[in-house]
């Protein structure tokens, strides 16, 4: 009989090995999952994780990574925020959509004019989108003690019938012979976020993602609000008994999620996406939040997580046109990725027992 | 006498990296009240547990009228004729005392029948209870009844009780008493756990003592003193807690007419409270569980807010301010629950030493937190608490109950407060812990603090205590000096007074 053992506390070492079982595992039940496919394994696993890197047409791969990347990263760090106080912001997706209308909506009142300001304001804007959009749910949520998950989420879709009304009225180009979508931001400079340096997929999303990274694992560790985070999500009651404001908290925690959400979806609409349509958004909010646990809510686990799941983005993408993988098993092969960190995560706090057990 | 009822021999049973009990062996006599003593961990739970089915032991034989007796299951156990009353009640609020009774049985009566036994029961062995009562709406000395009840049903040769009296007043406790001495002359015998020694000696005809797992001796309670039973217990010389009585000094703590409702909706509001605390003062708070000890904590600790005139801190207005607000002004404060309340079951113990004592020790500073100065704080309540630990860096959770209530009583006692309020400051805390742990609230309260202790120990109150106050149902009574207070006026204050008919009498 196999028994799980509570481990008087979490182990360490076992924290940090999960991740890397859990990818190893994925990799050999998607290796099973693409040989019933028809597929070879080793091939499809080689496509996804290895040819990007350091395959053949690594150099464009490459550059993709970071763009991938940046976002997943920006919007994984905010979520984990309120993940470890037991704050549930499910809806960075509709903040990542409204910080990249508000984001856009500035650069745009502004065209054609050249001012060095107008990114920067950009930038504000985006995050305050961003904030505003999880002011909603923070609000109901200590006014009325509404659930932020449901809030959240479903301010998902508002956000999507903003975006497509945004796309195809305010902020359609004018000089667009009446297509929907925005004019392109990458043709305006002021209001373009560039590659910081070509062909690397480096933009001021990225840098904001490492800032984020650095600025998260310094509040974690050596402030007292981050403390205070940790000590909401280990323990609500040691938490008032320790003098935390509950409500600061939501306010905190649902409002940094979503600026940094927010500055996402700008950096996105301005840089790689370069306009406002209707199907701008392309999920990133929602993968943040396995990119989150993927990293074990810690800032350095989720800057590795972020570009491991950036990776299996693009090497899926890959597999998809060299392999004929259909897009189906890529999703399927990066849910077991969540699936299997979940459930090796078991070992970090439980040590399996093997014989006989007790009678209890 | 007699063939023995009970026979354990060399019972053996380890767990990983602890034996819980090694070569224990003991009998009981049929119609005997037996009382098993021993400090927390001493092994008393699982030896029990294996009496009673729930594990089985290693090694060892145990004879239970003369036939070996390896019960597999608790169902096997009660087949055979021993039945056990838990510590913590198995009821279900929402279900009346029938229902109750009847989810505990295997083959149970019809609903009218089964009220019928429940009632003979009940006035044969003086336990009032009515059988269509919610749970929910019973005492928790009620409760007490139902299970007993319950066990009594199946007409057991061996009652097991582990720590009955924790939960009940005096007076409850003196009408459980005559039921188990009734149950006693009818020849069922009793097991009875505890660590209460007066009990026992009024109560029990033998005694066996563990310790770290072991049998250490027994005795006849009769002809012991509850002090040397306690040495026996720990192993060592008990010091009392001591300390030169001084004039109070001014009122540091005033509590006038306060109310709050509680948070959680089972709990107990407070109704207008009235409380002054002096400087130097020790102030006892007696109650059963559940009168509103928890709220009137939080409403000290500043977890729920109250109207800022109903409490005062030398004369400052305070009832609106919050946890932090307090701990700046001097008021600390030290929960029962020590996991998920006190400290964070999975933090650090310096973490937990930042909990509390981020301000008042100045561990932060401008909201950055100085990591080496808590480390710091933390390994001094480690060293002046001797909290047994490897070090500061391990879990809270790590630390055994009453190693973590040392490290709690510790951390807000080395603030140096103004006034202190414990609640349940030595529960499950072994003797000798509890005794360190009592003579620091006394050194506290010698150098000038007002101390305000909650607890259920009665005993510990008499103790420590220069004034004695009672919880019952949100109220307190006016407070009275402790010494020369007799165990009727405590169990009056208590509010035993509404119990005390037996249910003949009612009937």
């Amino acid at each position: 009989m196999i028994r799980l053992e509570k481990r008087p506390q979490p182990s360490r070492t076992w924290a940090s090995v999960t991740p890397v079982l859990a990818v190893v595992l994925t990799m050999i039940a998607g290796g099973i999952l693409f040989a019933i496919l028809g597929k070879n394994p080793v091939e499809a696993i080689r496509t996804i994780f290895w040819d990007p890197v350091f395959g053949e047409f690594a150099f464009y791969y490459r550059g993709q990574l970071l763009v991938k990347a940046g976002p997943l990263i920006l919007i994984a760090i905010g979520l984990s925020l309120g993940f470890r106080a037991g704050i549930w912001n499910i809806g960075a997706e509709g903040q990542y959509i409204v910080g990249a209308i508000f984001g856009a909506g500035v650069g745009l009142a502004f065209y054609p004019a050249d001012y060095w300001f107008i990114f920067p304001l950009m930038v504000i804007a985006g995050a305050i989108g961003g904030f505003l959009w999880a002011m909603i749910p923070a609000i109901l949520k200590t006014r009325f003690n509404t659930n932020e998950i449901l809030v959240s989420l479903l301010l998902v879709y508002v956000a999507e019938q903003l975006l497509a009304s945004m796309s195809l009225g305010l902020l359609r180009n004018p000089e667009g012979a009446g297509f929907p979508g925005s004019r392109n931001l990458k043709q305006y400079e002021a209001a373009s976020n560039s590659e910081i340096i070509a062909g690397t997929g480096m933009h001021w999303g990225v840098v904001a993602a490492f800032i984020a990274v650095i600025l998260a694992y310094i509040l974690l560790n050596r402030h007292m609000l981050g403390f205070q985070i940790r000590l909401t999500g280990q323990s609500p009651r040691a938490a008032r008994f320790a003098g935390l404001k509950p409500r600061l908290l939501v306010v905190f925690c649902l409002g940094a999620s979503g600026a940094l959400a927010g500055l996402a979806g700008m950096f996105e609409v301005s840089g790689p996406a370069g306009q406002i349509s209707i199907d701008f958004n392309s999920g990133y909010g929602f993968t943040a939040i396995i990119v989150a646990f993927l990293g074990r809510l810690h800032p350095v686990g989720i800057l590795l997580a972020g570009m491991l799941m950036a990776l299996t983005f693009i090497g899926g993408e890959a597999a998809q046109a060299n392999l004929q993988l259909p897009a189906s098993a890529i999703q399927a092969f990066q849910g077991m990725l969540l699936f299997f960190l979940l459930a090796v995560d078991v070992l970090s706090n439980y040590r399996i027992k093997i014989g006989k057990g007790e009678a209890a | 006498m007699s063939e023995p009822l009970l026979k354990l021999e060399g019972l053996r049973k380890a767990y990983p990296g602890v034996v819980a009990n090694d070569n224990v062996s003991f009998q009981i006599a049929p119609g005997e009240v037996h009382a098993l003593l021993g400090e927390n961990g001493a092994g008393k739970s699982t030896l029990v547990k294996m009496i009673y089915g729930l594990v089985r032991p290693d090694q060892g034989r145990m004879t239970f009228k003369g036939e070996v007796f390896e019960p597999a299951t608790p169902h096997a156990a009660r087949a055979a004729g021993v039945a056990m009353v838990f510590q913590h009640f198995s009821l279900f609020e929402a279900l009346n005392v029938a229902e109750n009774v009847a989810l505990g049985m295997e083959d149970p009566p019809k609903q009218r029948q089964l009220a019928r036994r429940i009632r003979e029961v009940s006035e044969n062995y003086g336990l009032p209870l009515d059988p269509d009562r919610l749970v929910g709406d019973l005492s928790a000395g009620e409760r007490q009844r139902v299970e007993i009840i319950r066990c009594l049903l199946q007409e057991p040769k061996l009652l097991i009780m582990d720590e009955p009296t924790s939960v009940l007043t005096p007076q409850e406790v003196e009408i459980l008493f005559e039921t188990l001495r009734k149950l006693q002359s009818e020849g069922t015998s009793i097991l009875y756990i505890s660590h209460k020694l007066e009990e026992i000696k009024t109560l029990c005809d033998e005694a066996t003592i563990l310790r770290l797992g072991k049998v250490v001796g027994e005795c006849n309670p009769r002809e012991e003193s509850a002090r040397s039973m306690a040495e026996m217990m720990v192993g060592q010389e008990l010091h009392t807690p001591s300390r030169e009585s001084e004039k109070p000094g001014e009122v540091i703590l005033d509590l006038a007419a306060l109310s709050v409702e509680s948070s959680n909706p089972f709990g107990t509001s407070l109704r207008n409270v009235h409380l002054e605390v002096r400087a130097g003062e020790v102030l006892g708070i007696g109650g059963v569980a559940g009168n509103g000890q928890d709220e009137l904590l939080a409403a000290l600790s500043g977890e729920t807010p109250a109207p800022s005139d109903a409490v005062k801190l030398n004369g400052q207005e305070i009832g609106n301010l919050g946890p932090n607000a307090r701990r700046r002004l001097g008021l600390l404060a030290a929960p029962e629950e020590r996991l998920g309340h006190a400290a964070a079951p999975d933090m650090s113990l310096t973490e937990n030493a930042l909990l509390t004592g981020a301000i008042r020790e100045e561990l932060v500073s401008g909201g950055f937190l100085n990591w080496p100065r808590a480390q710091g704080f933390a390994e001094k309540i480690i060293a002046d608490f001797d909290v047994r630990t490897p070090g500061p860096g391990n879990a809270a959770r790590s630390l055994s109950g009453g190693n973590l209530q040392k490290f709690v009583i510790g951390r807000e006692v080395l603030q140096r407060p103004v006034c202190l309020v414990v609640n349940q400051p030595t529960w499950g805390v072994d003797a000798s812990a509890a005794a360190d742990i009592r003579q620091a609230l006394l050194d506290l309260a010698a150098g000038g603090a007002a101390v305000i202790v909650i607890s259920q120990d009665l005993d510990e109150l008499m103790e420590i205590s220069d004034r004695f106050a009672a919880l019952n149902e949100g109220r307190l009574s006016a407070p009275k000096p402790a010494k020369g207070l007799t165990v009727e006026e405590i169990g009056l204050m208590l509010g035993g007074a509404h119990d005390m008919e037996m249910a003949h009498e009612v009937a």
